[in-house]
C-alpha cells in the first residue's frame, strides 16, 4: 500500500475558477503527444473509408481545381504570373493556400465539432486543433509530390530557373504558415463556440484573405497602391512568394512581409492559446 | 491518512433555461427588445426574464478522499452527482471554491468515449487510452491485458460496428480498467454489460482500491453495484452532501428522499440492516414517520417538533418507549435522546405521537435513527424494532440555534449545550 504523497508520477493538480494558467499547459500537450499522432491517423483513414479512390482523392481534387484556374485566371483572364507555367504556379499555390485555408476553417470549430467529447472526458484541447494541422499537412506533401517532378520538368525543359538550393527553408515555411492556421483556427474557435453563424462569416473572411493574398498572382505583377500595402503586411504573403521563390525561381521576398508573418504568428498562437484556455473550462455549460 | 481528493467549498451556479441565443442575429434581436423595453423574443412563451436567474448545481460541497477508498456517490437526478464528477474530471470548472486532485485521474463518464464504428478493436483501444492519458508504449504493453480481460478474442480485428452492444461494452471497459491512474471517476458505465462480467469489473476495482491504494468515486443508481464496491457513500440533494459515511445507511437516506413527500418516511426493509435477531422474533414493525411540522423536514424553529410513527404490532405491549439517535452528515453520532414517557400498544395498528425538541442542534444535515424498545424497570432494554434511519432533517443555518457567534462545526461539534451563566464576584 502506497501513502498518497507518493502517487505514482507526483502529479497535483489545482482546480479553481478564472485560474490565471498564463494561457496553456503546453507541457500538458507533450505529454499527450501519442494521442495528438492519433487522432490525426484517425482523421485519415476515416476520410477514405468507403471511397473507391481513397488516398488518391488527395492528388485529384488540387489537380482538378488548378485545371479550372489555368483555365479561368490564365486564358480567359489572362492573369500574367510572370513567365510561371499557369499550371505549376496554381498547383503550387493552391497546395500551400489550401494548407493555411483548412486549418483556420477546421480548426474554427474545434469546439462546435468535438463537443461530445469534449463533454465526456478531459484531454488538452489543443492536441485537437493541431492533429487537425498535421493532417492538412498530409495532404499538402501528397500535393508537393505532384509539384516537385512537375517543377523539375519545366526546369529540364528551360522554362523556370528554380531555387533549389533554398529547399531547406520549406519546413520553416510550413511550421509559420501552420502556426498561424492554428493560430487564427483558434481564436476564432471561442467565437463560433457562442454564435454558430459566425462560421458562416470564417468561410467568407477566408475567401476574401485569399483574393488579398498572392494566391492567384503574384506580388510583382500588382501595381495598385493600395493593394501593394495589404501585400506587404498580409502575413501569408511572405511563405506563398517563399515557396515560389523556391519551386518556380520566381517570388519577390519582401523583409517587412517575413517580419510581419513570424510576428503575426506568434501573436495569434500566444492570443488564440490564451482564449482557447479560458473558452475550454466552460465551454460545455454553453454549447 | 492524507486526502488523494480534497475539496474545498464548491459551489456550481448554473443560469436557468437556454443560456445565450444561439445566433448572434437572436442575440441583437434579444438586446433590441430588451433595450425598447420589450418582451425578448428568444423566450419561450410563458417565460418571463426571471427565469434567466442563477441557481446552484452544487452548493457548498466539502469533501476528503483517501487513498484505497471507494466512494459512492448516491442522490436523485438533478442532485448534482454529475455535476461534482464534470468538476473532478476538469470538463468544467467550478464558480467557486478549489478541488486539489493528487494523482492522474481517469474519467469513466461513458465507456468508448472517442470509439469509431470504421475502425478496428485495436485501433479504438489505441485511441481511446489515448484519450484516457495512456502513451503508446504503455497501451502496447497492456495490449495482451486488455484483449483477454475484454473476452473479445479473434475480433480484436474486425470493426466496432460490427460488435454486438455488449461486446463493445466489455472492450470499452477493459480499456480504462487497465489505465494505472491514481483516481478513477465512474458514471453508472457498467449498466450495460452481463451480469458476470460487471462481477469482474467491480473486483478488479474493488481490489485495486485496496491493494494499490488507488481512490475510486462511482455514481450509481444500482444499489447492489453501490453496497458490493463502496467503502464509504455519499447522499447529493439539492446540490449539498445529505449524508457522509456508512454505506447502508446511506442508501437507506437516499431511498427515504425518494419519497414524492419528503416529510413521510416508510420503512422499508433497507431501513433494517443490522437486526438479524428481530427478523425472527417480531414483535414490533414501525411502518411510517411522518413530519408534521409543513415546513419539515426543514427545521428553523427552537419549538418541539412533532413526529407520528405509525406502527404494527403482533402482540399487546407494554412500557415501550423510544430513542432517537443522532447522526451529523459526516457520519458522526453526535448524541440521543431518550423517551420521557412510556406506552402501552394494542395488537394491530398504533399510532404514536413523538415531541422531540431539536434546539440544541447547530446548523446542519441530520438523520436519526428511531429505535423502539421495551422498559424492564431496571435500566435495560428490549429492543423490539430499529428503524436507520429513522427521519432525515436539515437545521437551517441562520435559524439554527440563536447564537451570538457564527458556530465552527469542525471546532465546536454540531450541538450547542446550554448557555454558560457568567457573574463577576
Amino acid at each position: 500500500m502506497k501513502s498518497s504523497t507518493e502517487n505514482r508520477q507526483g502529479i497535483h493538480t489545482h482546480i479553481a475558477p478564472k485560474e490565471r494558467t498564463a494561457g496553456h499547459r503546453w507541457g500538458e500537450v507533450w505529454r499527450y503527444r501519442d494521442l495528438v499522432f492519433l487522432l490525426t491517423k484517425k482523421t485519415f483513414t476515416l476520410q477514405y473509408k468507403q471511397t473507391i479512390l481513397g488516398p488518391l482523392w488527395s492528388v485529384i481534387y488540387p489537380l482538378c481545381t488548378s485545371a479550372i484556374m489555368t483555365i479561368v485566371f490564365g486564358r480567359i483572364a489572362k492573369i500574367d504570373t510572370a513567365g510561371v507555367p499557369h499550371i505549376l504556379f496554381y498547383l503550387l499555390t493552391n497546395a500551400l493556400w489550401g494548407f493555411f485555408s483548412a486549418c483556420v476553417s477546421t480548426n474554427s470549430r474545434t469546439f462546435v465539432d468535438n463537443a461530445y467529447l469534449f463533454g465526456k472526458v478531459y484531454f488538452p484541447r489543443l492536441t485537437v486543433p493541431i492533429s487537425n494541422a498535421l493532417y492538412h499537412l498530409i495532404g499538402f506533401c501528397i500535393q508537393l509530390a505532384i509539384v516537385i517532378p512537375l517543377s523539375v520538368f519545366f526546369f529540364v525543359r528551360g522554362r523556370i530557373t528554380p531555387h533549389y538550393e533554398w529547399v531547406w527553408l520549406l519546413p520553416l515555411i510550413l511550421l509559420q504558415t501552420g502556426i498561424l492556421g492554428i493560430g487564427t483556427g483558434i481564436l476564432l474557435s471561442s467565437a463560433t463556440t457562442k454564435y454558430r453563424d459566425l462560421m458562416i462569416l470564417v468561410t467568407v473572411g477566408i475567401q476574401m484573405w485569399m483574393y488579398l493574398s498572392p494566391v492567384i498572382y503574384p506580388v510583382s505583377q500588382v501595381a495598385n497602391p493600395f493593394l501593394k500595402t495589404v501585400l506587404a503586411v498580409n502575413p501569408m504573403t511572405a511563405p506563398l512568394e517563399c515557396i515560389r521563390f523556391i519551386m518556380t525561381g520566381k517570388g519577390q521576398i519582401l523583409p517587412v512581409s517575413v517580419v510581419s508573418a513570424v510576428l503575426c504568428s506568434v501573436l495569434a498562437l500566444f492570443l488564440g492559446a490564451w482564449v482557447f484556455g479560458r473558452v475550454e473550462k466552460t465551454f460545455m455549460d454553453t454549447v | 491518512m492524507e486526502p488523494m481528493i480534497r475539496i474545498r467549498n464548491v459551489s456550481k451556479k448554473y443560469r436557468r433555461g437556454e443560456i445565450g441565443a444561439k445566433t448572434l442575429q437572436n442575440e441583437i434581436k434579444g438586446w433590441w427588445a430588451r433595450r425598447r423595453g420589450r418582451e425578448d423574443p428568444n423566450l419561450k412563451i410563458g417565460e418571463s426574464g426571471a427565469v434567466n436567474e442563477p441557481f446552484y448545481a452544487l452548493e457548498g460541497i466539502d469533501l476528503d478522499v483517501c487513498p484505497g477508498e471507494t466512494l459512492g456517490i448516491i442522490g436523485r437526478n438533478g442532485a448534482g452527482k454529475s455535476t461534482l464528477l464534470k468538476l473532478i474530471c476538469r470538463i468544467t470548472e467550478p464558480t467557486d471554491g478549489v478541488i486539489d486532485l493528487y494523482g492522474t485521474v481517469t474519467s469513466m463518464l461513458e465507456v468508448g468515449t472517442g470509439f469509431h464504428g470504421e475502425m478496428t478493436g485495436r485501433e479504438n483501444v489505441y485511441l481511446n487510452g489515448a484519450i484516457l492519458g495512456m502513451t503508446r508504449a504503455q497501451i502496447d504493453s497492456k495490449m495482451d491485458e486488455i484483449i483477454a480481460f475484454s473476452e473479445i478474442g479473434e475480433f480484436i480485428d474486425t470493426p466496432v460496428k460490427r460488435y454486438s452492444s455488449g461486446m463493445y461494452v466489455k472492450l470499452a471497459f477493459s480499456v480504462a480498467a487497465h489505465l494505472d491512474s491514481d483516481i478513477i471517476i465512474m458514471d453508472e458505465v457498467l449498466a450495460v454489460g452481463d451480469m458476470a462480467f460487471q462481477k469482474k469489473c467491480l473486483e478488479k476495482m474493488r481490489r485495486e482500491a485496496k491493494e494499490e491504494g488507488r481512490t475510486v468515486l462511482y455514481v450509481s443508481h444500482n444499489m447492489n453495484t453501490i453496497r458490493s464496491l463502496c467503502s464509504r457513500c455519499i447522499v447529493l440533494d439539492g446540490g449539498k452532501i445529505l449524508f457522509d459515511g456508512d454505506v447502508d445507511r446511506a442508501i437507506a437516506i437516499y431511498l427515504g428522499i425518494e419519497e414524492s413527500d419528503r416529510r413521510l418516511f416508510r420503512f422499508s426493509e433497507d431501513y433494517r440492516p443490522y437486526d438479524e435477531s428481530l427478523r425472527k422474533n417480531k414483535r414490533l414493525e414501525m411502518e411510517s414517520l411522518f413530519v408534521e411540522n409543513p415546513d419539515g423536514p426543514w427545521f428553523h424553529s427552537t419549538q418541539r417538533e412533532t413526529l407520528t410513527v405509525k406502527m404494527n404490532a403482533f402482540v399487546p405491549l407494554k412500557r415501550v418507549g423510544f430513542r432517537l439517535e443522532y447522526w451529523y452528515q459526516d457520519g458522526q453520532k453526535i448524541g440521543s435522546a431518550l423517551s420521557g414517557d412510556f406506552v402501552d400498544l394494542d395488537e394491530g395498528e398504533n399510532t404514536v405521537q413523538l415531541s422531540v425538541d431539536l434546539s440544541h442542534l447547530t446548523g446542519g444535515q441530520y438523520s436519526a435513527d428511531l429505535i423502539a424498545y421495551q422498559f424492564d424497570g431496571e435500566g435495560t432494554e428490549d429492543i423490539l424494532d430499529g428503524v436507520y434511519p429513522g427521519v432525515v432533517f436539515q437545521i437551517g443555518e441562520e435559524f439554527g440555534v440563536t447564537t451570538h457567534l457564527d458556530w465552527h462545526h469542525q471546532y465546536w461539534g454540531h450541538v450547542h449545550l446550554h448557555d454558560i451563566g457568567v457573574m463577576k464576584k
